[in-house]
């Protein structure tokens, strides 16, 4: 798969949007590279970038608030940064998908399931309406749907939230698009639901060969579902590598704090969680440094002066510490539990 | 063992609902809450879990009356508090307090955070101007925020520390018991932590009893001493959260428990799937409301419903099955 020309590259990508308060720089210097068929999770608390680093990839951000600063984003040797938006509604839906979080708010109210396939599926496929129905309905069965014949005829309100997310799933993957974003896909719903949505969208990435993008703030879902894993923190990207690497040895601050509050199975009345202490930061305001320095443990001066670049330090592992380089380590304090 | 603060017997609540058309007269009922019944020691405290629409809220708020029971009793230290006036009710709610889920929506955005704070007090018709306030500020301190922030805005504080200010609210009046209703669950991990510690820290602090809602089941795991997994609007399994958790007996809660995300990339787990949603509580399934997700049902399933019954001491389980699966 290495050798194989990636599917998505993104390189120092930025985003900036514009209020009366000021310019927040959402999103500051993110890449990565996605193959065919791979899938890669964004975790990373509110407010990291995780969200507007998916929207971008698909330039849906809202024009008047938002700017792409630099950076690009290449899919298929296509700068996507640069293209007309004619050409970008094309690739829109019909190579890149998106599902959202909410599927009651992503859905239209006022059609049914079925006019809303058959819209995604007509619009860019030339195909007749008896046709598009046919798939509309065929759609619906592969993501799980029970009698999608009746069900095509429904409105979104008579379905379920579990229901509501396989049929986003479908309008998503009626067109077999080469890559998926999912932002938050599962957040909403319950954990048994969950389970089953995030198992559908592993079945349906064998079958029709396509990569994800995995948005989360949940690094269980991490854990079972992606191949890499980009962290981000602040808007930027502060440790990428393979699932397993991440696991086994991470390397950045931030990702340890991540991994450290999480919720322990072994239930010890005594027990405490040891969470990050503060809050992130403001991301109106101008960060010199690294923008973790703040609530980081190790954090020295040259911490809050300058901003550390996000390295190669192992093998696939790359991580924006100043104290995490290849030729020296910071050593992991103990966890007090 | 300690003396029983809370107890919840046999409580029922039917919301009614129109059957057909707008103007309908017919009526039919969502069985939210349906012949629960369970008790809280003083010191303790008890998890609620189960998925949206299991009646799991609307039994938090028929325990501070926020809600008339349809039948039933609810008890407070011996005293029940079915029966009580509006007016008696809102003294007994003194001693019950509450932490919503959404620190967003529950904190009004005109009031400044003093007021907010305070407001529990001049209700109660507690202290002098200048004792609220001094109390306020005390609470401010307890929930690690500093005095000087009783003069801010909610919109001014992130969701942490907004749940922080819910939290002092609740607080403030001193209470024997909280029900918090997913205190956590709209809070990132490294601010949930936080959080979690913070509440715990009170409980030892301040003697409290918790009743925990959550549908997070680590979190629910790591906070309670006893769980409650609740299924369209009944009690399916509980028991000590040690028991539970390690020997789930109700397909339901085993289920539940082998959804939940994975720990580490190579944890092997065998998943239970179950089909479909949860079934409409207008028209629960026949039988054991679960039977027709329920990977193990039998025939008995379909037309008995089972009882909760002592499966083992300190475990009970409502599943014809239990103890054979």
């Amino acid at each position: 798969m290495e050798n194989q020309e990636p599917l998505l590259q993104v390189e120092d990508l930025a985003v900036s949007f514009t209020s009366s308060s000021g310019t927040v720089k959402a999103v500051n210097g993110v890449s990565f590279t996605l193959h065919h068929g791979e899938t890669i999770g964004i975790v990373g608390e509110s407010g990291s970038g995780k969200s507007v680093t998916a929207t971008s990839i698909l330039r849906l951000l809202p024009p008047r608030t938002s700017s792409i600063d630099g950076g690009r984003i290449v899919f298929e040797g296509e700068n996507l940064v640069a293209l007309p938006p004619g050409r970008m509604r094309r690739i829109r839906g019909n190579d890149i998908s998106m599902i959202f979080q909410d599927p009651m708010t992503s859905l239209n109210p006022v059609f049914t399931i079925g006019n809303q396939l058959v819209e995604a599926i007509r619009l860019h496929q030339q195909v007749t309406k008896k046709e598009a129905v046919k798939r509309a309905v065929e759609m619906l069965r592969l993501v799980g749907i029970p009698e999608p014949e009746r069900r095509i005829r429904q409105y979104p309100h008579e379905f379920s939230g579990g229901m509501r997310q396989r049929a986003m799933i479908a309008i998503a993957l009626s067109c077999h698009p080469k890559l998926l974003i999912a932002d938050e896909p599962t957040t909403a719903l319950d954990v048994t639901v969950q389970a089953q949505i995030l198992r559908l969208m592993k079945e349906l990435q064998n079958k029709l060969k396509m990569a994800i993008i995995l948005i989360t703030h949940d690094l269980g879902v991490v854990w079972e579902n992606c191949d890499k894993v980009i962290v981000m923190y602040a808007g930027s990207v502060v440790e990428t590598t393979s699932v397993n690497k991440l696991y086994v040895n991470p390397l950045h601050p931030y990702t340890w704090g991540l991994l450290d509050s999480q919720v322990q199975a072994a239930g010890d009345k005594q027990a405490k969680l040891t969470p990050i202490p503060g809050t992130p930061p403001d991301l109106r305001n101008e960060i010199a440094g690294c923008p973790f320095a703040e609530r980081c443990g190790y954090a020295k001066e040259v911490c809050f002066e300058e901003k550390p670049e996000l390295t190669e330090v192992e093998a696939q592992h790359h991580v924006a510490c100043h104290f995490q380089t290849a030729a020296s380590r910071l050593e992991r304090n103990e966890v007090l539990i | 063992m300690s003396e029983v603060l809370l107890e919840v017997k046999n409580v029922k609540k039917y919301f009614a609902v129109s059957d057909g058309p707008f103007f309908s007269k017919k009526k039919k009922h969502v069985k939210a809450v349906d012949d629960v019944s369970f008790q809280i020691k003083r010191g303790e405290t008890v998890g609620i879990v189960g998925e949206s629409g299991c009646g799991k809220s609307t039994l938090a708020r028929l325990i501070n009356r926020l809600i008339t029971p349809t039948s039933g009793a609810v008890r407070f230290k011996g005293r029940a508090l079915t029966g009580l006036s509006p007016k008696e009710i809102r003294t007994e709610r003194q001693h019950i307090q509450m932490i919503f889920q959404n620190p967003y929506a529950s904190l009004d955005p005109r009031k400044k955070i003093e007021a907010l704070i305070m407001e529990p007090l001049v209700i109660h018709n507690i202290g002098t101007k200048k004792e609220r306030r001094k109390k306020v500020d005390e609470m401010l301190e307890i929930v690690g925020l500093s005095a000087y922030h009783g003069d801010r805005y909610p919109h001014e504080f992130s969701g942490g520390q907004r749940q922080r200010i819910n939290i002092a609210r609740a607080l403030v009046l001193n209470p024997e018991l909280i029900i918090c209703d997913e205190p956590v669950s709209a809070l990132d991990v490294s601010i949930q932590a936080q959080v979690i510690n913070l509440l715990k820290d009170l409980q030892t602090e301040f003697h409290l009893t918790y009743l925990f809602i959550a549908h997070d089941l680590d979190v629910v795991r790591f906070i309670s001493d006893r769980i409650m997994v609740m299924y369209l609007g009944k009690v399916v399994e509980t028991g000590t959260c040690e028991e539970v958790y390690r020997t789930p007996q109700h397909p339901y809660t085993r289920a539940l428990l082998s959804s939940v995300p994975l720990k580490s990339p190579f944890e092997e787990r065998e998943r239970i799937f179950l089909q479909g949603d949860v079934p409409s509580p207008i028209d629960p399934p026949s039988g054991c409301h679960f039977h027709e997700r329920c990977p193990f049902a039998v025939e008995q399933c379909k037309t008995a419903a089972p009882v909760l019954s002592e499966y083992i001491a300190e475990h009970q389980v409502s599943c014809h099955l239990a103890g054979q699966i």
